[in-house]
């Protein structure tokens, strides 16, 4: 490939940011940011039409000098797993620009600026090759996302930032100091690819499996790294929460199976106890929690700790359905939680409260965003025919392979979100309108809509027919898993118990 | 001497003579002009810089020009080579000492282009104050290129004597006076451990030059029991208790905050660079390279002096409420990590010094660049708070505020981020992992500090409007340093590569 198709689409929107400065419109901004998001979209269906499935091989490679002196170099490229997530941040970037068209008020110009630079980061993280040039996006993220909170955010936004930012920068440096290892013990390269064929004794293996694991426990968030979550989501405006529950949570797992499952194969399986005990704890702990909020972003931030733990439980059983399963399930989060911000967000924007307890009845007044409503809660439960529940089907069965103690405790998990699920829809949608305030309430506009179909097409599409997806990533999941080192026999039977 | 070696140390020392004399000269010329010409001085000032920094590049890249002229020419003897190592030893113009010397101009041109506009705020505006940065800067050069301990301290003692002027000169300030008086006992007290260490290796070893001293060290019988024969211990903990001083380590380091507050703040600025970089030209050269057979003995000392820094930097930092005694206490945790790097040790280790100092050059010039455009005719905003909803009215302004914040905190693709990744490249290159390791942590919770800067000036509102006089030379200092910090940020090969060549 002579285009640099993957470095347009991540340095597109931010071209598009500082074309931003230059523009002083309200709506001008507005529309031309959705323009630069519906144009990377664009650009990311025409990179996945032009992918090719069959191989596990990066894509679409870009490679430059960079920094020679150490090593570095600016190289990009996508296979099969991170395709889906280069996918998923467009999707999530226009979302989020149609959540924000009226819910900033203040300082719009600003905060498209940082939505754009966000985008431009979260690309970048799921396209790098190299070791510098990833932790560049990664922690660069930093700035733009303690931007949106802090400036844009609630009532108790500071406080919320400033926990963010701190918990994710100590996990990042702990695992820039585990890059620096690798970069020396793998004979002086940052080079992804290069690292991933080198093999590490297993004492670096262990202290750098425990570097990273801070690094990505943080920000997935796993048990007991998970405090930072609720208060960012709560705080949050809409589309910033968009933004953390539909990629920036994605992208600690993402850490785990593009880094510690290939480059320390060893040490993952010797810790894999460890983060499936940690991930049963979040999926039912995230559950419990969730069951006893009022407030419906916590709710939905909590639920999101229960489901990242259904990933992280199928990253780390070693077959190919749990995995397959897993990063199916990044990819549904990534849908149906945003959506479910989004939903607190409209609903919000119209009440200015997101207790429960205010709610009521909404079914009769606002039927459109109900129904709807109801397609994403279902579809977060993981009802058959939605995608979550492909996901969390892969998962639990291949967990039940592994271990079947796991598995009953996760099946636990989903009956617990159904539970709180359930009940949340019930409080807020059925039942008799209790609250007067409510009653002049508008119904979604196109606008939204077009958000909201946008992601419900794909809880469809994923739920009825899962393999497209499955299929994009299956050649790239096959060498990941050989990559791990699994034990043949499991690598056998996975295939043999092919869906 | 004969002649031949007093030509060859003229040469060679050139930068050095030329900024020494035309700061006389330009103290005759004001003498001459009543004092009413400051501004004619000062970029008189910023002229001599650039000709010496010329005059250093020369004699780094074509040294050969100076000893036998352009061809055919008969002015200078034919016969004379070009010696770097001069004055009997004592002076040295290498690689190492031009990337230094690249760090002191610089720092000097900035220094000079900030002050101009706040002395005259202040109602001190004399000549002299760039005349003494001119004679502060000579000092620092002397310090790079000195590779005896008598000259490192004449010129040591040369950057501190004008500093001691520069601090006290807003003469209606009583903290000005205060800090400088503090500077000046402290300071005394700091040279005169250094110089009995230094007089104390002139005992053991029968000379101050830091080769002899080395030759001394290495040559039996002396060698095996030097690391644990209590005089030379006893000498390096002089030495290092002296040096400390200079970069403001801890436990050397209580001078700092009321020093950096009391000054005016281009010479902050300029201590907190300048001063620091010399203080690390020096030790480098000292530990890193002539003592290396001590390193017993100061590695440890090092590393915990180095540990205890960045904690107290970074925690006391928490709570300060001016904004110039928390760049005070943030440049101490800087020189702490900064010191990792020495602990790390052999070219790696010394090159990411010397990285770090040049990035942070850039970084904290430009923070002090906002620092003195902040302040007003009435009111010096020198307190956090009055950075309150800065974003708002200064949006340009308040945006290049925070990239030197992020620089500082180490957050890519700020050239602070390659800063501390060389320096961790460096110590894991030497296996130390839980060095590294602490360093980021105390780097994380110095994150805080920064952070709430950015917080005041994006999310809270302010109802006064700052009018600020952003003078040209003030523009001119924040693009400058604006530029560095995100370009050198992005493509920092090429200087990483001039640190490495410039290794000792």
């Amino acid at each position: 490939m002579s285009i640099p198709i993957l470095s347009m689409i991540i340095f597109f929107p931010l071209t598009g940011a500082i074309a931003l400065l230059f523009i002083h419109s309200t709506t001008q901004i507005k529309w031309f940011s959705l323009f630069i998001c519906v144009l990377d979209l664009m650009l990311t269906i025409l990179l996945i039409h032009n992918f090719d499935p069959n191989t596990y091989n990066m894509q679409f490679r870009e490679s430059h000098q960079w920094i020679p002196t150490l090593n570095i170099r600016y190289s990009l490229g996508v296979d099969g797993i991170s395709i889906l997530f280069v996918f998923l941040t467009a999707l999530v970037g226009w979302v989020c620009v149609l959540a924000s068209w009226q819910s900033i008020e203040h300082r719009l110009k600003e905060f498209m600026i940082t939505i754009l630079v966000m985008q431009t980061c979260m690309l970048g993280v799921f396209c790098s090759l190299d070791f510098v040039l990833f932790f560049l996006f990664w922690e660069a993220m930093l700035i733009p996302m303690y931007l949106i909170i802090g400036v844009w955010g609630g009532k108790n936004r500071i406080y919320a930032a400033f926990k963010f930012f701190l918990y994710t920068l100590a996990g990042g440096l702990l695992f820039l100091v585990g890059i620096v290892v690798l970069y020396f013990a793998g004979g002086k390269t940052f080079d992804i690819l290069a690292l991933m064929d080198s093999h590490f004794s297993f004492q670096t293996q262990v202290w750098v499996f425990l570097a990273f694991f801070i690094g990505f426990a943080i920000k997935v968030p796993m048990f007991p790294f998970h405090t930072w979550l609720p208060d960012a989501h709560v705080q949050a405006p809409t589309a910033g929460s968009i933004i953390l529950a539909g990629v920036l949570l994605k992208m600690g797992a993402y850490g785990f199976l593009r880094f510690s499952l290939p480059m320390l194969p060893q040490a993952s399986q010797y810790f894999a106890p460890m983060m499936l005990v940690l991930s049963v704890v979040a999926i039912i702990y995230g559950g419990y929690l969730a069951l006893a909020q009022d407030d419906l972003k916590k709710l939905v931030a909590y639920s999101s700790i229960s489901h990242m733990g259904v990933v992280t439980l199928g990253l780390f059983v070693f077959n190919l359905r749990g995995l397959e399963g897993g990063i199916l399930q990044m990819f549904n989060h990534g849908i149906t939680t945003s959506a479910l911000f989004l939903f607190v967000g409209l609903i919000y924007e119209r009440t200015h409260t997101r207790s429960i307890n205010d709610y009521g009845g909404l079914m009769k007044l606002i039927p459109v965003y109900t129904t709807f409503f109801a397609l994403f809660t279902l579809a977060s439960m993981a009802l058959p025919g939605t995608n979550t529940f492909i996901g969390e089907l892969l998962v639990l069965s291949g967990t039940f392979v592994d271990n079947k103690w796991f598995a009953a405790f996760a099946v636990m998990g989903a009956m617990l979100s159904a539970a709180y699920l359930l009940s949340m829809f019930k409080n807020v949608a059925l039942g008799t309108v209790t609250n007067t305030n409510l009653t002049n309430i508008e119904d979604v506009n196109a606008r939204e809509l077009l958000a909201i179909i946008s992601l419900a097409f794909f809880v469809i599409w994923i739920g009825l027919y899962p393999s497209p997806f499955l299929n994009l990533m299956h050649v790239s999941v096959e060498h990941l898993l050989l990559q791990a080192g699994s034990m043949p026999e499991v690598m056998q039977e996975a295939m043999v118990n092919e869906y | 001497m004969n002649t031949e070696a007093i030509l060859q140390s003229i040469i060679a020392s050139l930068p050095e003579i030329f900024v020494l004399l035309t700061a006389c000269l330009l103290l005759l010329t004001d003498l001459l002009l009543k004092g009413r010409r400051v501004d004619l001085i000062a970029n008189l000032s910023i002229l001599v810089i650039l000709i010496a920094a010329t005059l250093s590049f020369m004699l780094e890249a074509y040294p050969n020009y100076f000893v036998s002229g352009p061809a055919d020419s008969s002015l200078i003897n034919n016969s004379l080579v070009y010696n770097p190592l001069i004055y009997n030893g004592m002076f040295i113009t290498d690689p190492y000492s031009f990337f230094f010397k690249l760090i002191f101009y610089l720092t000097t041109m900035i220094t000079i282009l900030l002050s101009n506009q706040y002395i005259k705020m202040e109602g001190e505006a004399h000549s002299e104050f760039f005349i003494m940065l001119l004679f502060a800067l000579c000092g620092m050069m002397i310090m790079a290129s000195a590779t005896d301990l008598i000259s490192i301290y004449v010129g040591l003692e040369l950057l501190a004597l004008s500093l001691y002027v520069l601090t006290g000169f807003i003469k209606h300030s009583e903290r000005s006076i205060e800090s400088a008086l503090k500077y000046l006992i402290l300071s005394a007290i700091a040279t005169c451990l250094m110089l009995y260490g230094a007089s104390l290796f002139y005992g053991l070893c029968g000379t101050t030059q830091l080769d002899g001293i080395t030759e001394s060290l290495t040559t039996p019988p002396t060698t095996t029991t030097t690391t644990t024969d209590p005089a030379i211990i006893l000498a390096s903990l002089f030495l290092i208790a002296g040096f400390a001083f200079k970069i403001a380590a801890v436990p050397f380091h209580m001078w700092a905050p009321d020093v950096y507050e009391g000054a005016p703040t281009p010479i902050t600025a300029f201590m907190s660079v300048g001063s620091m970089a010399a203080g690390f030209a020096v030790m480098l050269r000292v530990f890193a390279h002539a003592l290396l057979p001590l390193s017993d003995i100061w590695l440890l000392i090092f590393a915990t002096i180095s540990l205890a820094t960045m904690a107290v930097g970074s925690f006391v930092a928490l709570v300060q409420t001016n904004i110039k005694r928390l760049l005070a206490y943030s440049s101490i945790a800087h020189a702490g990590f900064a010191l990792l790097g020495l602990v790390a040790g052999g070219e790696n280790g010394v090159a990411s010094v010397m990285f770090y100092l040049l990035i942070y050059a850039f970084m904290s010039l430009g923070i002090f660049s906002v620092v003195i455009i902040m302040k007003t005719q009435h009111s010096p905003n020198e307190l956090i708070d009055d950075y309150s909803g800065l974003s708002k009215h200064h949006s340009v302004l308040a945006l290049l505020m925070l990239l030197f914040l992020f620089s500082l905190t180490g957050i890519p693709p700020t050239a602070g981020f390659m800063a501390k990744l060389y320096i961790i490249v460096a110590l894991i290159n030497e296996g130390y992992f839980l060095l590294a390791v602490a360093a980021v942590l105390f780097s994380a919770i110095a994150a805080f500090f920064y952070l709430r800067i950015v917080m005041l000036m994006y999310m809270r509102e302010t109802n006064q409007k700052l009018e600020l006089d952003k003078h040209l030379t003030l523009q001119l200092s924040l693009a400058i340093t604006g530029i560095a910090t995100l370009g050198i940020g992005l493509f920092p090969d090429w200087f990483l590569g001039l640190a490495m060549r410039s290794v000792l």
